[in-house]
């Protein structure tokens, strides 16, 4: 797939549009388990990556997805715009080793995702972001290919988010809450959700 | 070679970040190379990465920079910042996992004698392993 700078461009702006939209919802979620600035640090870096969407649009989709992640490390602060920028960039990294896209999908995805791990040193299980990651990425390992995959991905990712309402944060803020993180969705995985529902979404619209 | 190991602290508070600065200065001197940063970009609670490359740029000795750090972010963007400093810089660098204001103090100590980088962040690193 050579996405298209029309494509990508429109990939870009509506994944941030959509964080930008959500930030009250993100702040509001990270307030009752977290230290509250999670939407207004998304929204930041995202403004900031609207600023440059000519620009991104204009570069091959692996140099896009490093110059996005390292507009968000720079502009998102807290723990966030390191994770997320590591996950774009570890991809973008992982594209340029000629991985090939859609075939590799499910790869170039995997090393962002490890990206993220590594980065926060955690794993699954702890009521984070890498909670709607790692079983997103399972689908596209499990089902590449199937012409149903784009829904497949965007329920997966609604239903990882709503199981990290019983899970107590082991990392991260909320870790400091002990059992108190119990019954809230965590703000990571909700950005991360928003996230891959836009991107879902612009491709369904621009098949 | 007479260079000390910089220390650089970084803060989601400025306030705590630059009074921690000030500890060491007094207690320690201006023979080291002290600089800190804290704040989002918006001048809010929180880290941001380019602040925290402008005080190790700023702290920068040839005996590399101790970097010491309050909370979660503050960790976290600090070693975001130490790789994607330039190459030959990025080893010089290290993240010391000691409390902020104890560790500064006694790396500042550590670094203003004269030690490597491995030497001051043992020193700062001892403060945890109790």
């Amino acid at each position: 797939m050579s996405l298209q700078p029309e494509t990508l461009k429109a990939l870009v702006r509506a994944a941030a549009e959509r964080v930008i939209a959500s930030a009250s919802e993100l702040t509001a979620l990270d307030q009752a388990i977290g230290d509250g600035d999670h939407g207004a640090n998304m929204k930041r870096g995202f403004e900031a990556v609207l600023g440059k969407l000519d620009a991104i649009g204009a570069q091959p989709l692996d140099e896009a997805l490093k110059t996005l992640g390292k507009t968000l490390v720079m502009t998102v602060g807290g723990a966030a715009g390191p994770l997320y920028g590591s996950f774009f960039m570890a991809a973008g990294d992982a594209l340029s080793r000629s991985k090939r896209l859609p075939e590799d999908l499910a790869e170039v995805f995997g090393s962002g995702v490890n990206a993220v791990s590594a980065r926060g040193r955690s794993q699954p299980g702890e009521k984070t972001m890498l909670d709607v990651l790692f079983p997103v990425l399972e689908v596209l390992k499990a089902e590449a290919g199937r012409p149903d995959l784009i829904e497949r991905v965007r329920a997966a990712a609604s239903e990882a988010t709503a199981r990290t309402v019983p899970m107590q944060a082991t990392k991260g803020r909320a870790s400091f809450l002990g059992a108190r993180s119990i019954g809230h969705v965590d703000p990571g995985a909700r950005s991360s959700c928003v996230l891959l529902h836009a991107v879902c979404n612009t491709l369904e619209a621009r098949p | 070679m007479n260079d000390t190991v910089g220390i650089v602290i970084v803060s989601h508070s400025k306030d705590i970040a630059k009074g921690t600065a000030d500890m060491v200065r007094q207690m320690v001197g201006a023979e080291v190379r002290v600089a800190f940063c804290g704040g989002n970009a918006d001048g809010g609670l929180g880290t941001n990465v380019p602040s925290i490359i402008e005080a190790i740029d700023s702290a920068w000795s040839s005996k590399g920079v101790a970097v010491l750090v309050d909370l979660g972010g503050a960790e976290t963007n600090s070693e975001m910042a130490v790789e994607m400093l330039q190459p030959d810089r990025k080893n010089l660098v290290v993240v010391c996992n000691a409390p902020i204001v104890e560790g500064a103090v006694m790396a500042a100590t550590e670094a203003a004698g004269g030690s490597s980088l491995d030497q001051v962040r043992a020193v700062a690193e001892e403060l945890s392993a109790g």
